[in-house]
């Protein structure tokens, strides 16, 4: 194979093309692999099944998506991940932004330590923190429930927020800053009429994130729920024999929330290239 | 800002967030030592005896189980570096004005909760499935030949739930690689070969090393696959699966509390030796 790339002729010959038209399918394959879940997850919430099964392709309805929300055990436990969802994310939002803040703005020993306590649970395994969180509520007899799934939600979420705010501070024009105070702007004035805007993307993509990784969490949250059933726990627990086809049903509209979401995003992104490309380079920030 | 509130604010700043990661995530780990070094049953109740022959006994007991973990954890990272590298190059260097499309599409799928996911799959891969149900009637596979629960099927499972993990950053370093260094190795006579190699390859290493370490840390706890794809077959369990059923299900808390820790120290070991043998030197170029 080397041989014959190092010797090919250096034109488009047949060979060149060739190669040129592997790397492009490939990619194709590949996102057809991953999306492969995806199409049967979509193909049979539409399924019409016999039994309780919902393996085989029986025919087309529509029944599933209406008779979704008369299920109270899946409406409970989708609000259940909305309410712990919704908690989590703004209490390790407002939290981690003040970390981001704190490292990026100032010098102060110790700092090493806060790194790890950021660090650490991110890259720990999650049994590991959802193990040790149970550990920490068996040894004091809490009752697991409700608030101990929304204190877990909360500790990993703020290190995934420190980390996406921190990435926004770090290529800010701290000048933007100096030129309110120079402009009799007071130190709170300035944050809120100019740092803040400035890395509130920042900030928005962070709580999107814990968002999204509260809503989908069943490992740490298994360790942490008692009674309490969350939606990935329900699902796990309901698909020991098949898959409901509520299932594939709110998984059908969850992905389509994140479709138009990415959507908008892309075309969000599109247009701030635009102005971007218009501005000057430093009202960029970078 | 006054001055003398200066020194105060970036203490007022941590306090809250560094608090809570200390009160729900140092603290926890500090009592599953203590935990881990009790002795007694559910029933009766545990007692901290200092018990630390308990490490001993359940690596000797266990061995195996980490032994087989690491390896569909390695499996599955080598894997998705293999198919996430051609991905991420193509995305990087070939997709236009498609970049951020592209990867957009490559991160979708995983919007949609990993256990569904997992679900999905293991019907796709049921015995008598849309794939190999169909193989089978047309002749082409033995009727009793069957994919679920084992060792592949898992390590299948856990490179698709983690390619994003691997393509995003090797993506990142990719993307940021001047292109001048490639054409001013192929101006030298590489071929292209030696110039991917010499050049490419050596420039996304940062990538690549932490692409595999934010797949295969998740991946040798990860228990969900095992159970799911795994179809809870025991020969393919990992330790996850055992720490998981201890805690949950027979609260064996002390001896599950142990396996966390000696897996904790194998993946802290095991990453040390990896960014060693990398050269943390060479990453930072």
């Amino acid at each position: 194979m080397t041989t014959a790339t190092a010797f090919a002729p250096r034109g488009p010959g047949l060979g060149v093309r060739l190669r040129n038209l592997l790397l492009p399918a490939f990619t194709g394959l590949l996102l057809l692999l991953l999306f492969s879940p995806i199409g049967v997850m979509i193909a049979f919430s539409f399924n019409d099944p016999a039994g309780r099964q919902n393996i085989t392709w029986q025919g087309f309805t529509l029944r599933n998506y209406v008779d979704v929300w008369g299920r109270s055990e899946i409406t409970d436990a989708m609000t259940t991940s909305l309410a712990v969802a919704t908690i989590s994310t703004i209490v390790a939002t407002t939290f981690g932004t003040m970390i981001g803040l704190a490292l990026t703005r100032f010098e102060f020993r110790g700092r090493w330590i806060m790194n790890l306590l950021i660090f650490i649970p991110i890259t720990a395994p999650e049994i590991i923190l959802g193990a040790s969180l149970l550990t920490l509520w068996v040894s004091f007899d809490v009752e697991r429930g409700f608030l101990t799934i929304v204190a877990a939600h909360i500790m990993f979420n703020i290190s995934f927020v420190v980390v996406t705010v921190r990435a926004r501070l770090a290529g800010f024009n701290r000048s933007l800053e100096e030129a309110g105070m120079d402009l009799y702007a007071d130190g709170r004035t300035t944050f809120w009429k100019v740092t803040f805007p400035i890395i509130f993307p920042g900030i928005l993509s962070a709580a999107l994130l814990a968002f999204a990784l509260s809503i989908d969490d069943y490992v740490i949250t298994s360790f942490s729920a008692g009674h309490t059933v969350t939606f990935p726990l329900w699902v796990f627990g309901a698909s020991r024999v098949g898959i409901p086809p509520e299932v594939n049903v709110l998984g059908t509209l969850i992905f389509m929330v994140a479709f138009v979401f990415i959507g908008v995003q892309l075309w969000a992104q599109r247009r701030q290239g635009r102005t971007a490309e218009a501005a000057p380079v430093t009202m960029v920030g970078r | 800002m006054p001055s003398r509130s200066r020194g105060l604010t970036p203490l007022l700043l941590l306090l809250p967030g560094g608090g809570w990661l200390v009160v729900f995530f140092a603290v926890p780990m500090a009592f599953m030592l203590l935990v881990s070094l009790q002795q007694g049953t559910f029933d009766t109740g545990y007692q901290l005896t200092w018990n630390f022959g308990i490490y001993p006994e359940v690596i000797v007991r266990y061995w195996d189980l980490y032994v087989r973990s690491t390896g569909f954890a390695l499996a599955a990272t080598l894997l998705t570096l293999a198919i996430g590298y051609p991905v991420a190059y193509t995305i990087a260097f070939r997709g236009g004005r498609l970049k951020n499309a592209l990867l957009l599409l490559v991160v979708l799928p995983f919007f949609v909760s990993f256990v569904i996911r997992t679900l999905n799959w293991r019907m796709i891969l049921s015995d008598n499935g849309m794939i190999f149900g169909f193989l089978k009637d047309l002749g082409l596979l033995e009727p009793n030949f069957h994919f679920l629960a084992t060792p592949a099927s898992v390590i299948f499972g856990l490179t698709y739930n983690f390619l994003p993990f691997m393509i995003l950053p090797l993506y990142v370093a990719i993307e940021k690689i001047d292109r001048r260094l490639i054409e001013a190795a192929t101006d030298l006579y590489a071929s292209r070969m030696q110039a991917f190699w010499r050049v490419t390859f050596v420039l996304s290493l940062p990538g690549v090393v932490a692409g595999s370490l934010l797949t295969f840390i998740p991946a040798v706890g990860d228990f969900i696959t095992a159970e799911v794809i795994g179809s809870g077959n025991p020969e393919v369990f990992m330790v996850g699966n055992i720490i998981q059923r201890k805690f949950l299900e027979s609260l064996d808390y002390p001896a599950a509390a142990a396996l966390s820790f000696v897996l904790v120290a194998l993946v802290m070991a095991l990453v040390t030796v990896y960014t060693r043998t990398v050269g943390s030197d060479r990453l930072a170029g």
